[in-house]
Parts: structure tokens; C-alpha cells; sequence
């Protein structure tokens, strides 16, 4: 956690942090969570199948699904379903945090193999799909539905900037509206994850051009991807105008006013809703080097009739109001 | 309404009946704030002692009334093959003992438990005849003793304004050995005590008076007299007077056993009747004093609460009621540091266990069993088990490994570990369960940092429940939860930065 960190560095003013614009836990799930989002709305995100099923009724494009286990399923069953896949991957309709997501990218054999180049065997994948289902990663235990989805066909332009991993972009939507954007690339040392506590490293974007602003890795700036040493000026998102339309549509989708969309690229259908998530992390504003809360204030004070404008508008106004000042990286 | 208000209102609101309680246990039924309060409690024992004639035997004592400044915290009567009871007579109470036959010496004991209160009122109204019986001073009395009666009363008079200043100067006449009136008075009546000579000559001077019976509290007096005060009547309302100093009030330390003259004791079936006292102080916490001084009043905030109960569940109680203490530092910690835990209230549970077993051992215990369970957990997790099964196998796991925990360290002499039951088993394996996840997924420097971020949390939880303040409050005021639940309320109110946070983004400041 932060610990080590928190010992390393020190402490900044809490008045500077205010003046910064910078937006804390505390005000974060008062403020905003409490207030925007409204509880009955928070099945739509936190179950991944109802929002996938909310995001084909919307046309929102997903990575395909190809089966989901209501019930505990037979092993039997379970080998039925992934038998003839190379790529797929596993993951709870309800867990946090990205826990209990098992990744497979290919075949060796009898074993299946990891995008670590660990193996396991079809036992092991049997062993997840129970711990899921019995609610060992959703939140309080409960039991679980158990999702099998396609692997999604990355867009090799971000091979460079990731290690093993699945790079994925957060982007954060405050009524509608597109506030910040993030890339989260994996490391050796986040061992492939894209969590930022773990060490990956996070790309702040510019809503404006989709390209890089900022990053950071655990906390320290960098400019260059520790691992495949590529410089991060170079980065750019492509299809980003779709992305950012994207994410803002999941406002309509979701109903949710402060809300998380973390988008993934394919190579062939472009941006892809991954999943939504009603508490997003606060992270983003380290990635950035901007404090979110000024963003939002900017919203909240606008006029009701600047709230109803279409997708379309909300985009174009979100990348013209939130480019990032010109900044050398 | 905006329910920021509404938070901050009913806060107010909790916080104000919380402490309004508090200062009425406090100052009302006497809670003492801090703990370690002592009160002064006097043990008084009463023995009636006579010699039985054989026959039938009674004997009836006048007990004691309640009074203002006294407070009677317990009775007890013994008194072996005799029947007793209690009856009352004439605004009285009178203890009776009665056997069918008794011959000898016979020892009956009355013991009653008192406590000053102090500053409250003395004196009581009381519905006592004002009649006064003019003594017959006629023939049998020399003239000269009437003469010295009234010349004594006479001279009182002249020196005094009113009933009160009067009985003042004739009793300081009285025990004034060099007064010739009064030597000549006692030298006549030599067989009467000083009281009955002072009722005498009040009563001569029209005066309605009687006899107040009490004791001196002093502490580890035996084979006390009772002692006589004298109260007079002075038209509006009764004074209480020191008849050898002819001081008005009671005395200090002076417990009125018996106003009015009637008898103290009555025997019958004996002869050499006599009560004496004996006195001993002692000092007992002042909450065992309000407690009990309350339960006999029947206080409803006492009566309908945890002190109803029977002492075993009051002190599960005790345990209890200092959860939510800990969950308020949970809630500090997450709040205004921002310190994650594995389980939100774990800790809590934590913290209960050590106050059971103590830090260290509980410390050493709780990391044994995590690393034990750990170990066994990594076995388990290979033998393809269901969820549900495995967490059961794990709570079997830790239950074999407290016994063992227990059996072993007993073995070897160390008392201290036989407390490992008080650790919340399923808890513990659900902890088990969710590092060996975090292991997995996250390795073996998170599981340190998880578990290490719980026992922080645990310890200070732990400090500030075995705190003898908190212990106290939380105990013997319940009332304060409302305090502590209004708190809460505002402290989740909070929209600053947490303190980790001030470490987090300082990137963005510099």
C-alpha cells in the first residue's frame, strides 16, 4: 500500500492540495458518490453482465461474451465452453478491483498458458470458475455468476508502452461529461497489472488530442516506459474522438452523475467498453498532475440547460474546455 | 432540509441527551465521573443482648429512620432460632425477634450499611407530639431544688430572645459545674442522666423536647452507648441541640438512630437487657455506593438498564459496550488517516481478543495462527476444494491449532496462552482465507502490509478500549454512546484530505 511511500516523501499542506483543486477520498464519496450516484442505479455497474446487457441496448460496443454460469456449472460443462477457444478470459460478474480475472492467450498442450507464460492446467481453470461462483472476489462473499468472454484483439499500437499486460484507458465522466482521462500501462514491476499501487504506470491524456500529458510511475514522474524504454511524448491514442463519445455515452447508459468507464482498444472494433464503475479511483489526478475537483466545480456550476445537451455537444465541449495546457514533457 | 443539517441537528440532538444523562447519573444519583472514587461507607452493628428467663422470650429494637444526610445502603438481621420481623408503630419501625423458649445469655445482631451524603439537609420535618408534660415538682422535690430549677430557667430568659437562644443558655447553664443551680439540681437527681435532667427543666420551662438516640460515627468503635442530642420545639419547627455544649444542629458524623423518647429496646422474657454498637468504616468504590443506594429507590434509569442484569452478563457487557469505542477508531483512522485494513471492523474483534489475552500474547498467538492457517490454507488450496468447504476445513484448522496452542503452552507452563479461545475463530479463518488471496494475487509484501495495517489498527484499537477511563465511562454511562454516535455522525461528514492523501498527491504540489 502506501506505507513505504508515505514514509519517503513526507507531507504537503492540506491548503495547498485545496488550492490545487486536488479531490480527496472523504469529499470525493461525499460530495460526489453520495450525491451523483444514485444507489439503485449500482447494479447496472457492479454486475459486468448487466452492463454488458445495458451497453448492447444502448449500442454500446463490449467485448463479446460467450457464456456466463448462473449456477455452479459441471466440470464438464466448463470444459464444454472453452474447449474450442485459444484466448479467452474468466472473471466474476461482480468482483473489485480487478480481482479473481484469470487471462488465457493461448494453448500448450494440455496446459493453458498465462500472459506471464505460466501454465495451468484445465484442473486450476476448473478450481476458478468455483471459487467465483462460491463469492470468494465479490464484494461480502456472496455467490458469485461466472462470465467467459472473448479475448479482446489488442490494437499493437500500445505493445510498446505495456509490459505482458492489458493496457486500458480510464476515463472519468461527471454528468455526462468527460472530465480526465488516464492510460494505465503495466510494468515488470506491476507485474502485468495496470494497478498504479503495484507500479504501473499512469499516462495522464489529453482529453483535447489524446495525447500523453503527463505520466507517473509509484507516485514519481517519468517520461520514458521503464521496460521498453519508449518515450511517452510519442504516445497518442487513435480513434480518441470515438473513445472520449464513448465513455461519455455511458452516462445515458448508466445514469450515474461521477462515474469510471475503463475502455480498452481493438484492433479491429476499436474502443471497447470494458467495464463501468461507480467509485472510481482518485489516482487519475496523480497520472495528470491535475486535481480533479476543480473540473468538477466547473460542471456543477453549470446551468441546467448546459446539462441536456446531447453527446455529441458534451464531447466537444469536454475536449475543447479540459485540453491540457501546453505542457514540455 | 439539507441532510447536512439534518446530520449536524440530530447529532446536537444525541449529544445533548447523551450528556444530559451523564451529569444527571453524575450529580443526581452520584456515578462518580472518574474512576477510582472512593466513598466512605460506616458499618453499623446493633447488639441486643439479655438474659433469657427460660420462658417465652421478645425482643423489639427501634430501627433506625431514613434520613436525609444518611443514606442506608443495606440491612441484614441475625439472629439464630429466633423468628423476625419487621413492624411498624407509630411512624416507627421496630425489628421484633421472638423465640418459644430461651434460657441464657442471648446475642442478636442488627447491621445496617450507611454513606454520608454530603450537603444535603439535615433536618426532616417531623410529625412529633408537641405536648408537654409539666413535671410534677411537688412534694418529693425539695423546695430548694424547685427554686434552682426556676431560678436557672429565669435567668436563661433574661439572656436569650427566643426558644432557640434560650435552650442554648439553659443547657450551657446546665453543664456549667460551677452554676450552683445546676450542681444543686444533679445533686439531687444523681441517678439521672444529663438529658433527662435538661428534658426536665425544659419542660418545667414549657418547652416541648425530646430525646434524639444516635451514634458518633467513628471509625472501629465497639461496645458503643448510644449518645443522647436533645431537639426542641420552638413553635415553627424542630432544633436539634448538643445538650453538653448546647450547640444547635446535629453534629458531625452524629447517625440519629431514634427521635422521640420512646424506648429503644423492650425485652420480654429477660432480664439485663442492653444494646451497644460497634462502628467500622470502610471504603468502597463510589459506583457500588450509587448503584446501591440506587437500586433501592428503584431509579428507572438504573433499574432498566445493563445493571439489571445478572453480573455475568453485565460483564460481557463491558466487553461489549467498548465495540463501538473501537469502531470509532476505526473510523478515525480510515477517516483522518486513511489506513486500509483487511475486514473494516477486524480489527475490532482483534482488539477484544487482546483485551482477553493481553497484547503480547494475543500478538504472538494471532501471528502464530496466521502463519499456521496460511501454511495449511496453501495445502488446501491444491486438493480443489469448494469455497464454502474450505473455509470450514480452515476454521477446523484453527480450532485443532488453538487447542494444540493451548495444550502445548500449558505444558510448558505458559498460563497466559490458555486465553487463545477468545479469538473469533471464524474471523480468523475468514482472515486466512483472504491473505492467501491477496498471497496469490498480489504477493507475500502485501499479505505483510495488510495484516501488519489490521494489527496497527488492532493495537491502537486495543489502547484505547483498556484505557481505565474509557472502561469506566463506557460502563457505568452508557449515555455516553449517543455522545460517541453523534460523533460518528459528524466525523462522516468530513470532506477534507485524509493524512495518507497529504503523502499521495504531493507530487501534484511540487
Amino acid at each position: 500500500m502506501h506505507l513505504p511511500s508515505f514514509f519517503r516523501g513526507g507531507l504537503v499542506s492540506p491548503f495547498a492540495l485545496r488550492k490545487l483543486g486536488v479531490l480527496g477520498m472523504n469529499a470525493r464519496n461525499v460530495h460526489y458518490i453520495a450525491r451523483y450516484n444514485d444507489r439503485d442505479k449500482y447494479p447496472i455497474v457492479d454486475d459486468k453482465l448487466n452492463t454488458k446487457r445495458q451497453a448492447k441496448r444502448y449500442r454500446i460496443p463490449v467485448p463479446e461474451l460467450i457464456a456466463a454460469f448462473e449456477t455452479q456449472p459441471s466440470r464438464t460443462r466448463v470444459m464444454e465452453v472453452i474447449e474450442p477457444l485459444d484466448k479467452f478470459v474468466i472473471k466474476p460478474a461482480r468482483g473489485s478491483g480487478g480481482k479473481g480475472i484469470l487471462v488465457i492467450v493461448g494453448r500448450d498442450g494440455e496446459h493453458y498458458v498465462k500472459p506471464s507464460g505460466n501454465q495451468v492446467t484445465a484442473l486450476d481453470i476448473q478450481r476458478h470458475v468455483s471459487n467465483i461462483h462460491s463469492g470468494l472476489y465479490s464484494l461480502g462473499g456472496k455467490p458469485d455468476r461466472v462470465m467467459i468472454e472473448a479475448l479482446v484483439d489488442f490494437d499493437p499500437i500500445f505493445d510498446k508502452y505495456s509490459f505482458e499486460g492489458v493496457p486500458d484507458i480510464r476515463v472519468i465522466v461527471f454528468r455526462g461529461y468527460p472530465v480526465m482521462a488516464m492510460l494505465r500501462c503495466s510494468t515488470h514491476d506491476s507485474d502485468g497489472k495496470a494497478n498504479l499501487h503495484q507500479g504501473a504506470v499512469g499516462v495522464g491524456v489529453d482529453l483535447a488530442t489524446g495525447k500523453a500529458s503527463h505520466a507517473v510511475q509509484r507516485g514519481i514522474r517519468v517520461d520514458i516506459h521503464p521496460d521498453t524504454q519508449m518515450p511517452f511524448s510519442d504516445l497518442e491514442v487513435p480513434d480518441w474522438q470515438e473513445l472520449v463519445r464513448l465513455a461519455a455515452s455511458c452516462y445515458e447508459m448508466t445514469g450515474l452523475g461521477y462515474l469510471g468507464c475503463d475502455i480498452v482498444l481493438d484492433r479491429k472494433r476499436g474502443p471497447l467498453l470494458l467495464e463501468a464503475n461507480a467509485r472510481p479511483g482518485l489516482a487519475i489526478q496523480i497520472a495528470n498532475g491535475v486535481g480533479l475537483r476543480t473540473r468538477l466545480e466547473h460542471i456543477e456550476n453549470m446551468d441546467l440547460e448546459q446539462l441536456e445537451k446531447n453527446v455529441d455537444e458534451r464531447v466537444a465541449y469536454s475536449m475543447d474546455y479540459f485540453a491540457a495546457k501546453p505542457l514540455a514533457l | 432540509m439539507s441532510p447536512r443539517a439534518q446530520v449536524y441537528i440530530l447529532a446536537a440532538i444525541l449529544a445533548l441527551m447523551g450528556a444530559g444523562l451523564t451529569i444527571y447519573k453524575n450529580v443526581e444519583l452520584g456515578f462518580p465521573l472518574l474512576p477510582g472514587e472512593y466513598r466512605t461507607v460506616w458499618t453499623i452493628e446493633a447488639k441486643v443482648r439479655f438474659t433469657a428467663d427460660g420462658g417465652p422470650a421478645k425482643a423489639a429494637l427501634t430501627l433506625p429512620r431514613e434520613q436525609r444526610n444518611m443514606e442506608v445502603l443495606g440491612e441484614t438481621f441475625s439472629s439464630s432460632g429466633y423468628g423476625f420481623n419487621i413492624i411498624s408503630e407509630d411512624d416507627e419501625y421496630r425489628a421484633v425477634w421472638a423465640k418459644r423458649q430461651a434460657s441464657g445469655v442471648q446475642s442478636l445482631f442488627y447491621q445496617l450499611d450507611v454513606h454520608q451524603t454530603p450537603g444535603a439537609a439535615l433536618e426532616q420535618p417531623l410529625d412529633l407530639s408537641t405536648q408537654v408534660v409539666k413535671p410534677l415538682l411537688g412534694a418529693a422535690e425539695q423546695e430548694a431544688v424547685r427554686q434552682a430549677i426556676y431560678s436557672l430557667v429565669g435567668s436563661a430568659r433574661e439572656r436569650s430572645s427566643d426558644t432557640s437562644t434560650f435552650t442554648s443558655e439553659l443547657l450551657t447553664a446546665l453543664s456549667d459545674n460551677r452554676n450552683q443551680d445546676s450542681n444543686l439540681i444533679f445533686g439531687y437527681y444523681k441517678n439521672r442522666s444529663f438529658v433527662d435532667v435538661a428534658l426536665l427543666v425544659l419542660a418545667a420551662a414549657d418547652i416541648p423536647a425530646h430525646r434524639i438516640r444516635g451514634l458518633y460515627l467513628e471509625d472501629d468503635r465497639r461496645r458503643l452507648d448510644p449518645e443522647d442530642l436533645l431537639e426542641i420545639y420552638d413553635g415553627k419547627r424542630w432544633i436539634v441541640f448538643e445538650p453538653q455544649s448546647g450547640s444547635p444542629g446535629v453534629p458531625k458524623n452524629f447517625f440519629i438512630w431514634q427521635r422521640g423518647g420512646k424506648s429503644l429496646l423492650d425485652v420480654e422474657g429477660g432480664r439485663n437487657s442492653g444494646v451497644t454498637f460497634s462502628v467500622i468504616s470502610n471504603d468502597v468504590p463510589a459506583r457500588d455506593v450509587a448503584m446501591l443506594s440506587t437500586s433501592q429507590e428503584k431509579e428507572a434509569l438504573v433499574d432498566f438498564s445493563i445493571y439489571s442484569l445478572p453480573i455475568e452478563q453485565q460483564s460481557i457487557f463491558k466487553l461489549i459496550l467498548l465495540v463501538p469505542v473501537g469502531a470509532l477508531v476505526v473510523v478515525l483512522l480510515r477517516v483522518f488517516v486513511g489506513l486500509r485494513t483487511s475486514g473494516t471492523f477486524m480489527p475490532v474483534l482483534l482488539a477484544i481478543a487482546f483485551i482477553e489475552t493481553q497484547l503480547f500474547t494475543g500478538l504472538a498467538i494471532f501471528v502464530l495462527i496466521l502463519i499456521l492457517g496460511l501454511w495449511i490454507r496453501f495445502y488446501l488450496s491444491r486438493l480443489n476444494l469448494l469455497l464454502v468447504a474450505r473455509i470450514a476445513a480452515v476454521v477446523v484448522t484453527v480450532v485443532i491449532l488453538m487447542g494444540a496452542i493451548s495444550v502445548v503452552s500449558y505444558k510448558l507452563g505458559i498460563e497466559q496462552a490458555l486465553t487463545v479461545t477468545f479469538f473469533p475463530m471464524i474471523i480468523l479463518a475468514w482472515t486466512i482465507e483472504r491473505m492467501s488471496i491477496v498471497w496469490e494475487e498480489d504477493g507475500p509484501y502485501e499479505v505483510v502490509v495488510q495484516a501488519g495495517g489490521s494489527l496497527l489498527v488492532a493495537v491502537i484499537a486495543w489502547w484505547v478500549m483498556t484505557n481505565r477511563y474509557i472502561e469506566h465511562w463506557t460502563f457505568n454511562f452508557p449515555e455516553l454512546l449517543l455522545v460517541l454516535l453523534g460523533f460518528i455522525m459528524i466525523v462522516g461528514n468530513y470532506t477534507g484530505y485524509r493524512l495518507g492523501e497529504l503523502a499521495r498527491f504531493r507530487q501534484l504540489v511540487r
